[in-house]
């Protein structure tokens, strides 16, 4: 089990957190845990809370939608130094997606409830953490927008 | 003009004959072997054909050209080429509308191919300046590339030019502002400028090269007088002064400039995309190539023909065209002409013939277009 | 420039199809040999017009390997009458061959560089060549990274051969699909994404990218977003093309012809063409 100080440092190396003052880091590094998941773990499924907040140090993990009958299908795959799971951002707090590990994968996650808890009580914190995050989400909505293109289908 | 100034290597001197005796000239040619094509005025406009003797050519006829209209009356003094260009140029001997090019045959193994080639020995009688610098820009396209088409230059070595030098400029004429002409300044065999006062009608003919030479020398002309030479610089230069339009000097990079000019859409307003413009022009050589076959199956034929940028499926690739909008494609057409020829060529595609003004249906005049372009152009 | 002397260049000349491969259900690759001369040399990057005898002609870009210029080596993709007529001969069969044509990818400019292939879909066939080239004069280049994106596993092109680039120790390469089943254990996402993943010098690095112009326009944005100058970037332009000799007009593109002064352009100079609608 990895100390607090021992996660502000891992959370110091992961380039989401690049830049951010000490003093925020620490506060987040409070709601923090270090976890490892194994070739196949689901982290999360569709429709269920969404409790925690997920920065890959190293591995890959698969978005997936289930489907009925089928094997699930993949969208898109994140790796190190990817951020995942914002859904405890948005209510009802619940995950899009399913998220499984493919091979060894270790991740910080933070928890969502200590993690509101704080923002509610520092405003700017908050800023610092949104303001990470916008940048992350508009580069995915790209991407995604980019896959909807089927580019490669026959036109 | 004297023979001693300009590109010429021949210096023989010029003469005049008797316009009567122009037939003299047509015999000349045809007895040399050559398929004389001269002008000839059929459903009421000035058509470029095969003809045979010069009373075929349409002697007394004018033409009025003006944006979208075209009329040909009688002159008030008969000549024979007062008359400027109809909607037909000399592309279509040179690099005809329909040309096979091979005849494939399926075998045991596969197919073979056997290349033709139809290249009849042309005289062309009546090329006026402009029309000459549009050969010469098509010898850039078809011939001084990297590879050669080789019908087109096949036609083009055998072909022989009597050029003309125009002593009227037509309504929708333009050729000095794209310095073209109205005199014509090299590549020709032979010069034609005629001459006409109250009591005489001749032909000032010059040579331009050595088989120019050899004609010039069978026909019965007197030597060319110093007052000729005047005569005839004096008619050309009224051609000169009478234009009534001009390409503003800068149209390529105005062009270039301007390629999402709002303009475009305001003259893709009025464009029907009936591509008559790119069949009249004589530099337009965008074609196609078809493939036909037998009905058994057997033999398959490649055949070029003439295309237009103004098709709709002319830029069409899997997935569609990719100048969907009427306004992309009058762009392609004029800025290519305009401008981007430049780039691929040396000079421009725009000879000054004004036929895009006057076979347009709806009348759109490239010089004015360029001058909407670009308020602040002179 | 062709070794071979000049024949008439809208004649095609029949060649014998000594091998044929179904790549994925809709792309096959044919070998052809020269009936007459016994090698067709060509440089990577450069296409040949196919005929298919009594449909009509195609553009396609050779994808073999010019060091071994007595196969010719074709992938094509079946879109239409005449690529469907092509798909459907067999062994032993006759396709008649004009060309080469166009411009190549700039292998010897890029000596002394790093040299990042960005392929996506059918567009890793015309960069196959410029790959060979590559790792047969592994020496005279710096990292060597290929990425390649297709639709999904079932698309992927040359499975075999992008494992065996892998395998090898001096070459990086990377392929995502746009979306997978279970079964695939590699990336999913646009081919972009694996950019920032690579690891090559952005100050000294020729990047060649071919594929559908939408997924070209997104990879120059992002190799862009990296710091990788416009003069550096490569790709290979498609229009629609008839004689291939710049006699007939079909495929230019803005002022350039694709048959002469392309496919295969520097970034630089046709940045702004690329951003006019309808160009």
């Amino acid at each position: 089990m990895v100390k607090v100080e021992g996660l502000d440092k891992l959370m110091a190396e992961h380039p989401f957190f690049q830049g951010m003052d000490e003093a925020s880091r620490k506060t987040l590094s409070g709601c923090a845990r270090n976890e490892r998941f194994d070739d196949g773990d689901y982290i999360a499924h569709e429709g269920k809370a969404a409790e925690r907040f997920y920065f890959i140090r190293s591995g890959t993990v698969a978005l997936e939608f289930h489907m009925q009958g089928q094997d699930g299908l993949i969208i898109e795959t994140l790796h190190d130094g990817d951020v995942f799971g914002w859904s405890w951002m948005v209510p009802p707090y619940e995950w899009a997606y399913d998220i499984r590990a493919v091979g060894l994968t270790r991740v910080i996650s933070l928890e969502a409830t200590c993690l509101r808890k704080k923002l509610k009580k520092d405003n700017a914190l908050g800023f610092e953490l949104y303001s990470r995050f916008v940048p992350v989400m508009a580069k995915r909505l790209y991407s995604a927008r980019q896959q909807l293109t089927d580019m490669y289908g026959k036109s | 003009m004297s023979t001693s100034d300009s590109s010429q290597v021949h210096v023989s001197q010029a003469r005049v004959i008797e316009a009567t005796r122009l037939d003299s000239l047509v015999k000349a040619l045809r007895k040399s072997g050559y398929t004389t094509i001269g002008p000839k005025a059929r459903d009421g406009a000035v058509v470029l054909e095969k003809f045979s003797s010069a009373d075929e050519l349409p002697l007394g006829l004018v033409d009025d050209q003006q944006p979208g209209a075209y009329r040909l009356s009688k002159a008030k003094k008969p000549a024979y080429f007062d008359f400027t260009h109809g909607a037909q140029t000399w592309k279509r001997y040179l690099f005809p509308p329909k040309e096979k090019l091979w005849t494939a045959q399926k075998t045991a193994a596969g197919f073979e191919v056997q290349a033709e080639v139809d290249a009849p020995k042309y005289a062309f009688i009546g090329v006026r300046a402009c029309e000459l610098a549009a050969i010469q820009i098509q010898d850039k396209v078809f011939v001084d590339g990297e590879h050669t088409a080789t019908g087109y230059k096949a036609r083009r070595d055998k072909a022989l030019i009597v050029a003309l030098n125009c002593r009227r400029a037509g309504g929708t004429c333009f050729c000095t502002s794209m310095d073209t002409g109205p005199k014509v300044k090299d590549g020709f065999d032979l010069a034609l400028t005629e001459l006409t006062t109250k009591d005489s009608h001749t032909f000032l003919v010059e040579a331009g090269s050595e088989r120019g030479e050899k004609i010039l020398a069978r026909l019965d002309g007197r030597l060319a007088t110093g007052d000729d030479l005047k005569a005839a610089k004096k008619a050309v230069n009224k051609a000169a002064k009478s234009m009534g339009r001009d390409m503003p000097k800068d149209a390529a990079k105005v062009l270039a400039d301007n390629l999402e000019s709002p303009r475009w859409q305001e003259i893709a307003k009025r464009c029907l995309d009936c591509a008559n413009c790119t069949m009249v022009c004589p530099t337009c050589f965008c074609n196609t190539t078809t493939d036909t076959t037998s009905l058994d199956g057997q033999t398959s034929e490649r055949w070029r023909q003439w295309d237009s940028c103004f098709t709709l499926d002319f830029s069409y690739i899997h997935g569609g065209a990719i100048r969907r909008d009427g306004a992309q494609r009058y762009r392609q057409w004029m800025s290519h002409k305009l401008s981007t020829w430049h780039d691929q060529f040396g000079v421009s595609g725009c000879v000054g013939c004004g036929r895009c003004i006057t076979w347009c249906p709806v009348g759109i005049d490239i010089t004015a277009e360029v001058r909407a372009m670009a308020p602040k152009t002179k | 420039m062709s070794t071979q002397p000049k024949p008439d260049p809208m004649t095609p000349v029949p060649f014998t199809i000594v091998r044929r491969r179904q790549e994925l259900k809709d792309t096959f690759t044919v070998e052809l040999t020269p009936a007459s001369a016994n090698r067709f040399a060509f440089q990577p990057g450069q296409f040949n017009m196919l005929y298919a005898f009594g449909v009509g002609e195609v553009p396609i870009s050779i994808s073999g390997d010019p060091g071994n210029p007595e196969k010719l080596v074709h992938t094509v993709r079946n879109v239409g009458a005449v690529t469907d007529a092509l798909s459907k001969l067999k062994k032993g069969a006759e396709i008649g061959v004009r060309g080469p044509f166009g411009s190549p990818w700039p292998i010897v400019e890029a000596e002394g560089n790093d040299v990042v292939i960005v392929a996506g879909g059918i567009g890793l066939a015309p960069l196959r060549p410029a790959i060979e080239h590559v790792l047969a004069n592994r020496s005279k280049y710096g990292r060597f990274v290929i990425l390649y994106g297709a639709r999904s596993p079932a698309d992927v092109l040359y499975m075999k051969q992008l494992q065996n680039w892998r395998g090898r120790l001096d070459t990086y390469v990377d392929v995502t699909v746009d979306h997978a089943g279970r079964d695939w254990a590699g990336n999913v996402g646009v081919v972009t994404r694996l950019i920032g993943r690579a690891n090559f010098d952005t100050h000294h690095v020729k990047v060649f990218i071919c594929g559908p112009e939408l997924m070209m326009r997104f990879t120059i944005k992002e190799l862009s977003d990296q710091g990788v100058s416009k003069d550096d970037i490569y790709v290979s332009m498609e229009r629609n093309m008839k004689c291939a000799i710049g006699h007939c007009g079909h495929c230019q593109f803005g002022g350039h012809f694709i048959c002469k002064d392309g496919p295969v352009f520097p970034y630089a100079r046709i940045e702004s063409l690329m951003q006019v609608r309808g160009m």
